[in-house]
């Protein structure tokens, strides 16, 4: 259990917060850069010290300013997944997870470590200088290096940021399953709501220092309070069954009913992605004609201008946004209520584990 | 390379080739004016090797003293801000302004026999006025500012994540200095080195004031070059190439050790 309240001024912002985190659970803090969210973390690990709050993992008090007290960052047992990594370049990839093993006897550290490295797939680059390795394995050194002191907390730092959209889809699941594994409590950094809902259970967005909802992502992407909200929880997420079709592609059974295809491979429990650009209107009896394979039966819950574009939420049963201009929305006639036609191509689809 | 712009290019390279020429010129005369068995044989005359040798030795020990005081002095002021941070950064570069004559002068006021310290330095029975030690703090006082404004501009192009990456695994500060300040910085703390050691092997002025010239004693090689040269000009001569070629590898060294840019820019570290 990690608890945190902070109130303090950072330049010209004020960040005042108070998060509770259980162990075992992520807790994603989305919002766009500028808000405060790195020095939340900074504050938990000692880093940055608040004005006043108080800090408290696990038993142990960090940082309490009313009583003075403030456990400087290599008395906080935690682990600390920064944004480039921070590897250092001057120690081996192996010597580089050793590195917080003050704890553990000399002679056992290189053995631990190559055990790390080996569970995150990068054993072989063990001697390599960090300068030498690509992004992804650099962000499993650093995910080694950070378990390494095993750690009561970890704090990730746009963990999937400095990745390609490649390695990107495969990491997130490798840091869901170790988030999982780790058991301990979690805070996630990010300006992207998809990698928030990809990895925590629970997402804080904030703007300008202050909370201003919690909760699932799915529940934050159905009823977002206000329009900064619904404006960062961009992708839609429909869960369903998958299993491979005759065509090669993926056949997904949504739950709640209608199904849908996409050309991610993927089997059982899923969650598929789309963003709402990618899903245009079509009005019921005249869809089908385009190269969309997806078609889905939807009704109008609300319609609401966002700049120049307009969000449309729908319910198919299982909710679902569509970004289209004020001309379709006109031609259409879209207002709550309205049946119409949510469709996408299976190519603009992104099937990711639950 | 080819430069577009006529007569500007042409201006750069006859700039840059007086230059080189004008720089180059009374180093190579050095070596031109007399034969190399003549330099040889010049340095066999008595106190030219003594000279040598307490030179060798008492930059030596300056360089120590300035790196085991000046790295962590400089870590602080890279590392920290604090009031009056600029204040101390330029009272620290002040002596790179002062005349070595001054800086001896200063040197006899504060610890010369009856200088602010001279007393309590009696007591103690250090006296550093006509002593080997005496040119040992010379050295360091003229040299030490050039190590400790490398060495500073070293640490604060270091990214400070490494530092607090570090600290979040467990690391004290002094743990980080050592497993990661001073390891990342090391091309500039050794280009920092470099100069200061350069600077030390040619200091003249304010040894001259504060320790004097005693051959075996003070005379380091720049003050025998000097005593020499009006009748003994083979002799200062042959020193004179010595030094040459001793600090040409320092240089030559570092840049081995460090990279090309370790001497070029302080804070453009690759």
């Amino acid at each position: 259990m990690l608890a945190l309240e902070a109130d303090t001024a950072l330049g010209a912002l004020r960040l005042r917060l108070s998060l509770d985190v259980a162990g075992g659970e992520c807790l994603a803090l989305a919002g766009p850069s500028g808000a405060g969210k790195t020095s939340v973390l900074r504050i938990v690990a000692g880093l940055l010290a608040p004005d006043s709050g108080r800090v408290r993992c696990g038993g142990q008090t960090w940082l309490d300013t009313e009583h003075g007290l403030h456990t400087p960052p290599e008395g906080r047992r935690l682990g600390y997944l920064f944004q480039d990594y921070a590897l250092f370049p001057n120690l081996s990839a192996w010597r580089n997870v050793a590195y917080g093993m003050a704890d553990t006897a000399r002679s056992q550290r290189r053995e631990l470590a190559m055990t790390l490295l080996e569970r995150f797939g990068v054993a072989s680059h063990a001697e390599a200088r960090p300068a030498t390795l690509s992004g992804g394995e650099r962000q499993r050194v650093a995910l080694a290096r950070a378990l390494a002191r095993q750690p009561h907390a970890l704090l990730l730092d746009e963990p999937l940021s400095a990745l390609d959209a490649r390695t990107r889809a495969h990491a997130g699941r490798e840091l869901t399953a170790l988030l999982a594994e780790a058991g301990v409590p979690a805070i996630l950094v990010t300006h992207d709501f998809e990698e928030a809902a990809l990895l925590a259970d629970r997402v804080a967005v904030i703007d300008e220092g202050r909370v201003v909802q919690t909760g699932s992502a799915a529940e934050l992407a159905a009823a977002p309070a206000s329009s900064f909200v619904a404006d960062l929880t961009g992708a839609v997420v429909l869960r369903g069954a998958a299993h491979p079709s005759a065509e090669g592609l993926t056949e997904v059974k949504l739950d709640g009913g209608g199904r849908l295809t996409s050309t991610d491979a993927a089997r059982g429990r899923v969650a598929v992605t789309v963003h709402p650009w990618e899903i245009s209107l079509e009005p019921t009896g005249e869809a089908g004609g385009g190269s969309a394979q997806n078609l889905l039966p939807a009704t109008v819950t609300s319609v609401t201008p966002v700049g120049n574009r307009v969000r449309v939420a729908l319910l198919s049963p299982q909710p679902i946004v569509a970004e289209v201009t004020g001309a379709a929305v006109a031609r259409l006639q879209l207002e709550a209520g309205a049946e119409v036609v949510a469709a996408f191509k299976a190519t603009a689809t992104r099937i990711v584990d639950i | 390379m080819k430069r577009r712009g006529g007569w500007f290019g042409a201006a750069l390279v006859g700039c840059l080739a007086v230059a080189l020429a004008f720089l180059t010129l009374p180093l190579a005369a050095i070596f031109l004016q007399s034969s190399p068995g003549d330099l040889l044989g010049s340095l066999d005359e008595p106190g030219a090797l003594d000279a040598l040798g307490l030179s060798l030795q008492a930059t030596g020990i300056a360089l120590a003293l300035i790196v085991a005081v000046g790295t962590p002095a400089a870590w602080l002021l890279a590392t920290r801000h604090f009031r009056g941070r600029a204040l101390v950064v330029t009272l620290v570069e002040l002596p790179l302004v002062v005349p070595p004559a001054v800086a001896g002068v200063g040197l006899l006021a504060a610890l010369g026999p009856s200088g602010l310290l001279g007393e309590p330095l009696e007591r103690a029975g250090l006296d550093l006025v006509f002593q080997t030690a005496g040119v040992v703090v010379a050295l360091t006082f003229v040299a030490s500012p050039f190590y400790i404004r490398q060495a500073q501009a070293a640490f604060s192009a270091l990214d400070p994540t490494l530092l607090e990456a570090s600290r979040t695994l467990g690391a004290s500060e002094a743990r980080t200095f050592a497993r990661i300040g001073v390891p990342n910085a090391l091309p500039g703390l050794l280009a920092g080195g470099a100069l200061a050691w350069g600077r030390a092997l040619g200091e003249f002025g304010a040894t001259l004031v504060f320790a004097g010239s005693l051959s075996g004693v003070t005379q380091t090689a720049p003050l025998a070059i000097y005593e020499r040269f009006s009748d003994d000009f083979s002799g200062a001569l042959a020193l004179s190439a010595v030094l040459v070629a001793v600090s040409g590898a320092i240089l030559l060294g570092v840049k081995l050790v460090s990279g090309p840019g370790a001497l070029g820019g302080a804070g453009a570290r690759g």
